[in-house]
């Protein structure tokens, strides 16, 4: 009963407590010598443990390169696997301080949740997934069918307006972890399993057999994941949103984990500028002058570290898409460091 | 026989006194109160800094998500629902789907105990060793593990809904679960429904009428034909005279599942299975207790009456065991029902799922929903256990007689 202590948590923080932990969760973190990370329980390409037990993916990357600006150091983050419909509790109640776990950036999260998202990792959509046994070449062919899906997501929502507004019936199955709805759908209990693209892709490599099961070409929504911080911390929304933003104008600029030493001879005004050589950038968000080097090396920019862990790198074998930055056909795009 | 001058009996103001105040009275009483205030004061201070600081943070509380459109659809749902209704309509659907597991469940719980713990105590051999291997292998092994054992085992055995077993065309069997024709009611269901509720009365009366030349005469009148013919032929006589109650709705495979007919979800299946064979062990100890309890002189004496072992145990050894059965049946009963919220891990839409889950996590008013759902979990427990207690005290009482 994670969910209940964590509620219990919230309730004695919010009930108790006079001064409210909205404080400043920079200094908390540097006192505790530690970042903690809310994360997924284990998707792959975003946030899951490898086999000697280090956590990897593209939102892990975010933790890393966080705790990279503040303690130079990108292991010293605590990852705390969370279920879909515990993390935003798990935020609020202050047991980890920022959420990067692949999480829908919606209007009503951004306001009802007393937290907000800093910006997108990656620009996702709702899928589905079926077997090619069934021959199904559209979602429009779906009428009928019985879908398997994860419990507290935007994707339930989603599947609802779906099915109405093209007058299809079906019954859906909801259930607590993904691994569960992928059980379920892999012994036949559903036609369909959906989800984001991203996750499809991810869930099918854990399937027996990989190569008989398809993800149909329709995306029916927006889903845009980012990471989440409590409202009320702006120092800290602030250093969240531009780690992510230096990882971005990282790639744009060239900067790579190989010859981020080398560019930082370099004399042009706009390198100076991110690598730290020239300004305050990094003192203004409360870090050192030299946090995009320490996110590089860390991590890698954001092709880099989107390369490795979801892109033509890694097992997922992702196309940029979307992804890609905005220079390059792509939407990808951050403001500058200036 | 004492004498002297009979005690006064206390006056009014003296008992209220006592009972409010106890032994130090009046004082006791002012101490009392003091101390509910206080406790009243903590709850609102916590409610009202609660409030504030949820409203500082950006969180929003209170309870008006109630009326906002759910916006997701549900597998199973007793009462009339889409993803139009309300989150409140949303809270009614789980409910109902959570007591129709427990319901379901405890009855079934009740049935397994009460057999396996005979079969436990009975002289036969295998069947004492068989009852004793189940209770200590299903006992023993965590329930959520055996909701997924059961659902995973269901799903595994059935075949795709193309390849259905089917009886008699009309009521399918596949991995989406058991499908079988709809009744819907015509215009001869309320004679039927008459009919069936005379031919019940009737057997009743009858029954109670074949008790009374037992104990009055010592007469033993046979009654079953009669009563079978009056709970066949009546509603058979209706179904002449009036028309048929129902007509059928048949299900037909169209597309990836069948459509028309109802059908009983695999997740309820499992999950009524898992709940009360595992609550059915542990009932199967309680009344294998209670039974002990009673003296093996009460067996005997029924023996030396000439009653069979089934009917002293019907009419002695049972009655006087339920006394010590009930109240840890009771905590059975309530163990079951709280045991229905592992349904989400296989996706049975019950409140934990539907309302505690869905509902939580698209509104984020965690506080609110935890409280609803723990609110509501207490009640269904305090009833079950208010039923029980009257049960207890029925029995307590007609014992003491």
């Amino acid at each position: 009963m994670k969910r209940v202590s964590l509620v219990l948590i919230l309730a004695v923080a919010a009930g108790l407590s006079i001064q409210t932990a909205h404080a400043q969760t920079l200094k908390t973190v540097t006192d505790r010598g530690m970042l903690s990370c809310g994360v997924s329980q284990g998707l792959p390409g975003f946030s899951a443990p490898d086999d000697k037990g280090n956590w990897t993916g593209i939102d892990v990357d975010i933790c890393r390169a966080i705790a990279a600006t503040i303690f130079n150091d990108p292991t010293k983050v605590k990852f705390v696997p969370l279920s879909a419909k515990d993390r935003f509790t798990a935020l609020q109640s202050g047991e980890i301080d920022v959420l990067s776990r692949n999480t829908t950036w919606t209007l009503s999260r951004d306001t009802s949740l007393g937290a907000n998202f800093t910006g997108v990792t990656y620009y996702d959509g709702q899928g589905f997934l079926v077997k090619k046994s069934l021959k199904v070449n559209s979602a429009l062919e779906l009428n009928s069918a019985s879908v398997c899906v994860q419990t507290g997501t935007t994707t339930e929502q989603n599947l609802a307006d779906y099915f109405k507004s093209n007058n299809m019936k079906y019954e859906v199955i909801a259930f607590g972890t993904a691994d569960e709805t992928v059980k379920a759908y892999e012994s036949g209990r559903c036609d369909v399993f959906t989800s984001d693209v991203s996750q499809l892709y991810a869930e099918r490599l854990k399937l027996s057999n990989p190569a008989d099961h398809v993800v149909l070409p329709e995306v029916i929504s927006k889903e845009p994941l980012g990471p989440m911080v409590r409202h009320g911390d702006d120092q800290w929304f602030d250093l969240v949103k531009w780690v992510l933003f230096a990882m971005v104008d990282a790639e744009e600029l060239g900067i790579t984990q190989k010859n981020v030493d080398e560019m930082a001879k370099s004399d042009k005004p706009e390198m100076k500028r991110v690598i730290g050589t020239d300004g305050n950038f990094g003192e203004s968000l409360g870090v050192t002058k030299d946090w995009v080097p320490r996110i590089i090396k860390a991590v890698g920019n954001y092709g880099e570290s989107f390369d490795r862990n979801v892109g033509a790198g890694s097992k997922l074998g992702i196309a940029r898409g979307l992804n890609q930055l905005w220079n390059k056909g792509g939407i990808q795009y951050a403001p500058p460091i200036r | 026989m004492t004498t002297g001058p009979r005690p006064r009996p206390p006056q009014f103001v003296a008992r209220l006194r006592h009972a409010l105040g106890g032994r130090a009275g009046w004082s006791g009483f002012a101490l009392q109160l003091l101390f509910v205030a206080a406790l009243a004061w903590i709850g609102y201070e916590i409610v009202a800094n609660a409030r504030a600081n949820l409203q500082s943070q950006r969180i929003t509380s209170g309870f008006g998500f109630l009326s906002h459109n759910a916006g997701f659809d549900v597998s199973q749902s007793l009462i009339p629902y889409s993803g139009s209704d309300t989150y409140t309509r949303v809270f009614l659907v789980g409910l109902l789907n959570t007591l129709l597991v427990s319901i379901i469940g405890i009855f079934f719980a009740t049935v397994i105990g009460f057999l396996v713990a005979l079969g436990r105590l009975s002289p036969n051999w295998l069947l004492a060793r068989i009852s004793g291997g189940y209770v200590e292998l299903v006992r023993n092994l965590p329930v959520l593990f055996q909701i997924l054992f059961w659902y995973l085992a269901v799903l595994a055995a059935l075949p795709a809904p193309r390849q259905s077993v089917s009886l008699f065309g009309a009521v399918f069997l596949n991995n989406r679960g058991l499908v079988i024709p709809r009744p819907i009611a015509e215009a001869g269901l309320a004679a039927f429904a008459l009919a069936i509720l005379a031919a019940m009365a009737g057997s009743l009366v009858l029954r109670s009428y074949a008790r009374r030349q037992l104990f009055d005469s010592g007469k033993r009148i046979v009654i079953w034909p009669y009563v079978a013919g009056l709970l066949l032929g009546l509603p058979l006589l209706a179904v002449l005279v009036f028309g048929g109650p129902f007509t059928f709705e048949w299900p037909v495979l169209k597309g990836f599942n069948f459509s028309g007919g109802s059908r009983v979800i695999p997740e309820f299946v499992a999950l009524t299975l898992a709940l009360s064979t595992y609550t059915g062990a542990f009932i199967a100890e309680i009344v294998r207790a209670g039974i002990l309890s009673v003296h093996t002189g009460q067996m005997e004496a029924g023996a030396s009456l000439g009653l069979p072992r089934g009917s002293s145990l019907r009419l002695i050894v049972v009655p006087q065991a339920l006394r010590v059965i009930l109240p840890p049946l009771t905590s059975q009963y309530l163990n079951l029902t709280k045991n229905s919220s592992l349904a989400v891990a296989i996706g049975y839409p019950d409140l934990v799922s539907v309302f505690a889950g869905t509902t939580l996590s698209q509104t984020g008013q965690a506080i609110e929903i935890l409280a609803i759902t723990m609110g509501v979990y207490l009640l269904i427990s305090l009833v079950t256990s208010a039923i029980m207690n009257f049960y207890g005290w029925r029995i307590g009482r007609s014992l003491g007689a």
